[in-house]
């Protein structure tokens, strides 16, 4: 394989989410890796949800704040028992505080092959008006 | 007796929790044991934790018929991932790359990591080899190695005199 290049890749933990909020839901909670990037006119969030899909996601924003919450259902028949575990599963929580102001009309989710890529364009900048002081 | 009575309390009630505490580990080191006699079959290597440096982790089940192999691999695409299977070791490789952003782009959080990535497995004996199959659905690998029909559990009848 032609991979002078690319670095090899390493299993981390699964980072655990640490939440403000205390869980009402028992399960792991696990905290999704994400890019957000920013351009001139919007911002994308792309964030690794292996597990996930469309019907378990739930993207939600108010007032700024956008919360993503997936829940991944067990593979594993009935009948399965576990030889070897390394990882778990269980929920993916990820909140974010929004600086732009988003234009919520237009929000695009797109979800594939366990990544999810949420493209979030912002709000046309309101122009500068001219008011005018009217002599009474 | 007044002077025995005081020490058979504690002596009996010691007595009794160190043997309730002597059954309950050795079940626990009998578990242990079988666990880590699995792992080493599987994987070749003794203990439970993965080595440093392996990608990706993996998820061993079995069913009276199946083995199953699950990995977390989100985003990648079936070119992009090779499965081999020689004698009784199980090989997955590939590669993941993030597509390129327009250059304008301004990053606030970069976690998502790209790279090549190996592993093998031995296989326990008793399986057939020639019928392992592995489907990608929602970013986990999932391969299913059957069992021959030897290895699976029979069922054996006593019979009546």
């Amino acid at each position: 394989m032609a991979a002078e290049h690319t670095k090899d890749l390493q299993a981390g933990e699964k980072r655990a989410a640490v939440s403000s909020a205390e869980q009402t839901r028992s399960g792991p909670v696990f905290t999704p890796a994400v890019d957000i990037f920013e351009t001139a006119t919007a911002l994308t969030v792309v964030a690794d949800l292996p597990g996930v899909t469309a019907q378990d996601l739930t993207i939600d924003l108010r007032e700024n704040l956008l919360t993503l919450i997936g829940d991944v259902a067990p593979l594993e028949g009935p009948e399965e028992g576990d030889i070897i575990r390394e990882y778990r599963t269980g929920r993916y929580v990820r909140q974010f505080t929004l600086a732009e102001t988003i234009d919520q009309a237009q929000i695009k989710a797109q979800l594939s092959d366990g990544v999810l890529r949420l493209t979030l364009p912002k709000v046309e900048q309101a122009k500068p008006r001219q008011i005018t002081v009217q002599g009474g | 007796m007044a002077m025995r009575s005081p020490l058979t309390g504690p002596v009996e009630e010691s007595w009794q929790s160190s043997f309730l505490g002597r059954e309950r580990s050795a079940e626990e080191l009998e578990r242990l044991r079988e666990m880590s006699r699995l792992y080493e079959h599987l994987s070749g290597t003794s203990g439970q934790e993965p080595r440093a440096g392996v990608f990706p982790l993996l998820n061993v089940t079995q069913d009276r018929d199946h083995l199953y192999i699950r990995a977390e691999l989100p985003g990648i695409t079936a070119d992009a991932l090779s499965i081999t299977v020689t004698d009784n070791t199980l090989a997955i490789a590939g590669q993941r790359t993030l597509p390129t952003e327009e250059a304008k782009a301004s990053y606030h959080r970069r976690e998502r990591e790209a790279g090549a990535f190996s592993r093998t497995l031995s296989l326990p004996p008793g399986v057939a080899i020639e019928n392992v199959s592995a489907r990608y659905t929602d970013g986990i690998l999932t391969i299913v190695v059957p069992k021959a029909e030897t290895a699976k559990p029979t069922q054996i009848k006593i019979q009546a005199s």
